[in-house]
C-alpha cells in the first residue's frame, strides 16, 4: 500500500470539529476528583487560544450513571440531555463538547436515535416542554474537549514553555494514552482514528515531543464500567481489570498515563494505592505509582501553568517525578496550601504507594 | 497488608464449559424452571441474612451452578439459612427457596449414589 493509499483511509478515520464558539458541558467526575482540570481547559481555550467557550452554571448532570445502572430511563436521560440542548441553543451556539466521555457517548446515543427514530425525538420535544417550556435545536457539531484539544495541539505546541523530553537525558517521555471505552467503542466513526486506531491522545503526545508506549493491553477498559463498580461484590473485578493494564505496561517503563475520560483518570489514579495497600506493588520508579495526568492537566503543564494550581496535588500518585524529568519548577512546601497560603492539610500517608513530601 | 475495602482483586481464570459438570444445572432448570428467569441483579444477596453475617452470595451460587462449577456451589449452600427472604425481593419471581432445596437435595443424593 502507498503513502497516498493509507492517507486516503485515515482520512476516513477523521471527524470535524468545529473552529470556535464553543458550549461547554461539565463532567460529574472531573470538577469532583480532578477539580483544576476543567478551570484549566477554560483557561486555555480563552487565554491561550483565544476561543469562546460558554460555561453555563444552569448545566446540569447528564445522569449518565444513573442511566447506565439502570436507575434512570431512557425517556429521563434524553429529556435532561434535551434541556442541555436547549440552554445551548437559548445562549446561541452550535457546537456542544462535552468534558466527560460518559456525557459524550451519551449525546452520541441520543442523536443517533433521534436520527433513526424522530417520533421518539417528537415526544422528548413534549416532554421537554411540559416540564420547563423549554425548545431546542440540536447540536451542529458535537465534539469531546479532548477533540478540541487535539484540533489545536500544534498551536500548544507552539506556544509551550514544557516539551515532554526528559531535560536530563534528552529523551522522548514515554506516554501512556488511555482512550475512555464510549469515546469511539460504541460509534467508531465519532471518534478521531475510530476503535482501531483512536489517536486522540497520542496525536497530542507526538505533537509535544513525547512518545507513545504501545502495550499489549493498551485498549483494555480500565475497569471503571459503572455496573462493575458500583456494587462492592463487582469492585474485585474491576480493580483487576485496571492491575491487568498497569501489569502489561509497567515493562515499558512509563513516565505518565494520560487519559480523556474522567473515570479512567480517576481509577487508574486510585487504584494503585488500593492495589498497592492490597498486594504491596507499586508500578512506578523507586516506589512511586505512574502519575496519571487528564488531557487538560498534561496540556496546561506543557503550557506553563503551576502544578499546584492546576491541582496537582489532588492526585493519589505523586506528579513530582514527572514534573523534575519535564524540568517544571514547583513549590514542595505550597503543595497542600490554598490560593491565600493557608494549609488544607496534607493526606495520610500511604503503607507502600511513595508520595512526594509526606 | 490492608483489606478495609469489603474486596479483594479478582484472579485471572478460565471457565472450560466443556468440562465442567451441567448435571445439577440440567436438574435444576427441569426442578426449578423459574430459575432461568434470573436475571442476575444481585437483589436476592442485597436482602440475605446470611449473607450479611458470612460471605455467602445467592446470586454467586446460582451462577456457580449454572456455569457448571459445583464443587464450589456445594461449600456455599451450607451457609444459606433457608429463611427465603430471597423470594420476596427477587423482580423475576424465581423460586430461590426452592433452587437452594433442590441443589441440596441434588448433593445429598449424588453423595449417596458416590458412597
Amino acid at each position: 500500500m502507498n503513502l497516498e493509499g493509507k492517507q486516503q483511509i485515515w482520512n476516513d478515520y477523521q471527524k470535524e470539529i468545529a473552529d470556535d464558539h464553543y458550549f461547554y458541558a461539565r463532567s460529574c467526575i472531573r470538577q469532583t476528583f480532578f477539580p483544576g482540570s476543567e478551570w484549566a481547559y477554560l483557561d486555555i481555550m480563552k487565554n491561550k487560544l483565544g476561543k469562546d467557550v460558554v460555561d453555563d452554571p444552569r448545566h446540569t448532570t447528564c445522569t449518565g450513571i444513573g442511566y447506565h445502572s439502570d436507575i434512570v430511563p431512557a425517556e429521563t436521560i434524553m429529556t435532561v440531555v434535551a434541556r442541555h440542548f436547549a440552554l445551548m441553543t437559548e445562549a446561541g451556539y452550535e457546537n456542544m463538547t462535552p468534558s466527560c466521555i460518559t456525557s459524550f457517548g451519551i449525546y452520541t446515543e441520543i442523536l443517533e436515535t433521534w436520527e433513526h427514530h424522530p417520533e421518539i425525538e417528537e415526544k422528548i420535544r413534549e416532554y421537554l416542554w411540559k416540564a420547563t417550556k423549554r425548545e431546542f435545536n440540536k447540536p451542529k457539531n458535537l465534539a469531546h474537549t479532548s477533540d478540541i484539544i487535539y484540533k489545536f495541539r500544534n498551536e500548544i505546541a507552539t506556544q509551550s514553555k514544557y516539551k515532554l523530553v526528559n531535560v536530563h537525558t534528552g529523551r522522548p517521555l514515554r506516554g501512556v494514552d488511555h482512550i475512555g471505552c464510549h469515546y469511539s467503542k460504541m460509534f467508531p466513526t465519532k471518534g478521531i482514528g475510530g476503535a482501531e486506531f483512536p489517536a486522540v491522545l497520542s496525536g497530542l503526545i507526538y505533537a509535544w515531543g513525547g512518545d507513545v508506549i504501545d502495550y499489549p493491553e493498551r485498549r483494555h477498559c480500565c475497569g471503571f464500567g459503572f455496573r462493575q463498580y458500583l456494587v462492592m461484590a463487582n469492585r474485585g473485578y474491576s480493580v483487576a481489570n485496571s492491575k491487568k493494564k498497569f501489569e502489561s505496561m509497567q515493562p515499558y517503563q512509563p513516565d505518565f498515563i494520560v487519559a480523556n475520560c474522567p473515570g479512567c483518570a480517576m481509577f487508574m489514579d486510585k487504584w494503585q494505592y488500593t492495589i498497592s495497600e492490597m498486594e504491596g506493588t507499586t508500578y512506578g520508579q523507586d516506589g512511586y505509582g505512574i502519575p496519571v495526568l487528564t488531557y487538560e492537566e498534561l496540556s496546561a503543564l506543557v503550557l506553563g501553568y503551576d502544578p499546584w494550581e492546576i491541582g496537582l496535588q489532588m492526585h493519589q500518585v505523586s506528579v513530582e517525578p514527572l514534573l523534575d524529568k519535564m524540568g517544571i519548577p514547583y513549590d514542595p512546601e505550597a503543595k497542600y496550601k490554598n490560593v491565600r497560603g493557608e494549609n488544607i492539610g496534607a493526606p495520610k500517608c500511604p503503607t507502600y504507594l511513595r508520595v512526594a513530601n509526606l | 497488608m490492608i483489606n478495609f475495602w469489603g474486596y479483594s482483586i479478582s484472579e485471572t481464570r478460565s471457565i472450560n464449559y466443556d468440562k465442567n459438570d451441567k448435571a445439577m444445572t440440567e436438574y435444576i432448570a427441569a426442578t426449578v424452571p423459574s430459575s432461568k428467569l434470573c436475571i442476575g441483579c444481585g437483589g436476592c444477596t442485597a436482602g440475605c441474612t446470611a449473607g450479611n453475617l458470612t460471605d455467602f452470595n445467592i446470586r454467586k451460587v446460582q451462577m456457580l451452578m449454572k456455569r457448571g462449577e459445583t464443587k464450589d456451589a456445594k461449600e456455599q449452600l451450607q451457609k444459606c439459612m433457608l429463611c427465603g427472604k430471597c423470594m420476596l425481593v427477587c423482580p423475576r419471581g424465581v423460586e430461590t427457596r426452592k433452587m437452594i432445596l433442590e441443589m441440596l437435595n441434588f448433593i445429598k443424593t449424588n453423595q449417596k449414589l458416590e458412597d
